[in-house]
């Protein structure tokens, strides 16, 4: 009984607080908001949805018509098209690259942030340092000496070249993020787990990479949506079609398709597929990881 | 001894080393090697030959590179004056609780899952003079050559650039404003104030560092802009959007001048660092000082 009457008593005089006060506040629409909310809606859909409608259109449709009708028979040739163009090896590709710098990077990183927070001593005070410079040098400045190193390495053409360097480049982001949540992590569990004898090792894997996962997941996330992404590296680093990554492919398909502008843009939606249903499934953790990672 | 000592005090620096040394080798390493290599000639392929300063002088004395660094100055700039306004007015807008504001934070997301190649070609199409969205509209304002003419392709390219990158800006702002509390706005409303008199005297002040963060992640970020306008424009008309990177990328690989290209990556990492240690001054006064206001 009192449990129930308590909060309706609490949430009563709250709307009379906010009425007493000015209604002019929190509680009235904000218009100019919610318009200027909507016309950025719009510039943001409007070429999602260009693109959509034009990778539906045969080429008659896309000469012919409005550019924003939807097409009047809407056609997957042009989706027919790009996979049969080896779409399907350059997202293989782009799968190997991708899982292959994300988790490695995520490894080193997350070890790294670890001791850079819970440790001391010269060799981490330095990485910290160069790390955090490393999120200010444009790094992409470094590319012609990585074309050199990769060539001398025999790498060059190889998914490899792309994997090494895209690691060394997610990792100050990663361990700016994930040390942000590791110093969160109260010392007072740190110090009874050493009480109990764990070794630095177990406390790592067995407190804090548990209690920083969604973290982990947001780094995991974000590293792979920029190495899916990338096309700087692939494109100094590889030649050969069979190396191509999807950017890449996009690219080249332009030129490949260049009159038929739907087939190039249903090889645009094909390649961002998989980030959409990445997005869908991962939406919440990344954007509060993200927005966490940045406000501390 | 070093182990046991590491075990009483904290992780020992083992930890560090993978991360440190991917780094060294793949960062930090071609970072002195793009020094090294400005005092080169290099065609990309046969031997490296030392040539003292003949690298810089190419680079510095190619008109092309003053062109370079006003354009890349310029998209800096307007992109800061365009972004940070709209993303600030998006991230307070979108940090309200309503469901559609929700559903519109999901939308705006939409570009950031993009691939810069994938932006440009779909914008390559919608402002097509023949085939795009102005002719087939019938709205000659929007008919022109947004891409072929030297005076409107650099807005153009300012355009797409806030299309891709004001959603993160918006998440970020996003965040900032949920950190406010919520104590301070009722306080605001028991004195009266309205709406813009709480923007302007409790969520700005409130953004200040968050500001600071995001203008500095978008100068940085303007000194990589490179695949979006790679495939955008290639650079042109003429050299109207050739910037620092992409002047340094055609330098060394199209024009087969690795030397000269390396004395523009110089350059590049100079300006970079320069500006990271401003802003960064920017910022660490405004972190202590709302330090010391939290304490």
């Amino acid at each position: 009984m009192a449990l129930v009457a308590e909060p309706a008593q609490d949430t009563v005089p709250q709307p009379r607080a906010r009425s007493q006060g000015k209604p002019v506040g929190r509680t009235s629409p904000n218009l100019l908001g919610g318009l200027g909310g909507w016309v950025w809606l719009a510039l943001i859909i409007l070429p999602v949805y260009y693109v959509i409608i034009t990778s539906l259109k045969n080429q008659a449709g896309f000469f012919g018509s409005n550019p924003l009708a939807p097409p009047t028979e809407p056609t997957l040739a042009n989706y027919r098209t790009v996979l049969e163009a080896d779409f399907a090896r350059y997202f293989v590709n782009s799968v190997i690259v991708t899982v292959g710098s994300v988790i490695p990077a995520v490894i080193v990183s997350f070890m790294a942030a670890y001791a850079v927070v819970r440790g001391s001593g010269r060799i981490i005070g330095t990485a910290h340092t160069l790390f955090l410079m490393g999120l200010a040098i444009p790094l992409q400045a470094t590319i012609i000496p990585i074309y050199f190193m990769i060539t001398k390495a025999q790498l060059y053409d190889t998914l490899l070249a792309l994997i090494l360097p895209s690691i060394a480049f997610a990792i100050p982001i990663s361990v700016l993020i994930l040390s942000n949540f590791l110093r969160d992590v109260p010392r007072e569990l740190f110090e009874s787990m050493r009480l109990d004898g764990c070794s630095e090792f177990t406390m790592m894997w067995r407190l804090a990479l548990p209690l920083v996962r969604p973290a982990v997941v947001t780094i995991a996330i974000y590293n792979a949506l920029h190495v899916w992404n990338g096309f700087l590296f692939p494109l100094i680093l590889t030649q050969d079609p069979d190396k191509r990554v999807l950017p890449l492919s996009l690219w080249a398909f332009q030129d490949e398709f260049s009159v038929n502008i739907p087939a190039v843009l249903a090889a645009v939606v094909l390649s961002t597929l998989p980030l959409v249903v990445l997005y869908v499934l991962a939406r919440r953790q990344l954007v509060s990881g993200l927005t966490a990672g940045f406000n501390k | 001894m070093k182990v046991r000592g590491a075990r009483a005090e904290g992780p020992s620096a083992w930890m560090v080393v993978p991360a440190l040394a991917f780094f060294l080798v793949f960062a930090v390493l071609p970072l002195l090697g793009v020094v090294f290599l400005s005092f080169t000639h290099w065609n990309g392929l046969g031997a490296i030959t030392w040539a003292g300063l003949d690298s810089w002088q190419t680079a510095l004395t190619d008109s092309v590179t003053m062109n370079a660094l006003v354009v890349t100055l310029k998209i800096m700039v307007y992109s800061l004056l365009v972004q940070v306004p709209i993303s600030l007015l998006l991230g307070v807008f979108t940090a309200g609780n309503q469901r559609y504001r929700a559903v519109l934070a999901v939308l705006y997301f939409v570009p950031l899952l993009l691939s810069s190649a994938a932006v440009a070609i779909a914008f390559k199409a919608l402002l097509d003079p023949n085939f795009g969205m102005g002719p087939g509209l019938g709205l000659p304002f929007l008919a022109q050559n947004w891409l072929g003419s030297a005076d409107l392709v650099l807005f153009v390219v300012i355009f797409v650039i806030a299309w891709q990158f004001v959603p993160f800006h918006t998440l970020i702002y996003q965040g900032g404003v949920r950190q406010i509390p919520a104590s301070f706005y009722e306080a605001a409303q028991i004195d009266g104030a309205g709406r813009l008199q709480q923007f302007f005297h409790i969520t700005l002040p409130q953004l200040k560092y968050t500001i600071i963060t995001s203008s500095t992640l978008m100068v940085l970020g303007s000194l990589a802009y490179f695949d979006l306008i790679f495939v955008l424009t290639a650079g042109g008309p003429g050299y109207s959007t050739r910037l620092l990177p992409l002047h340094m990328y055609l330098t060394g690989f199209r024009a087969n001048d690795m030397g000269a290209a390396s004395a523009l990556g110089v350059i590049l990492v100079v300006i970079g660092l320069g500006l990271a240690l401003v802003l960064q001054r920017l910022g660490g006064k405004n972190r202590s000082s709302s330090q010391l206001e939290g304490a």
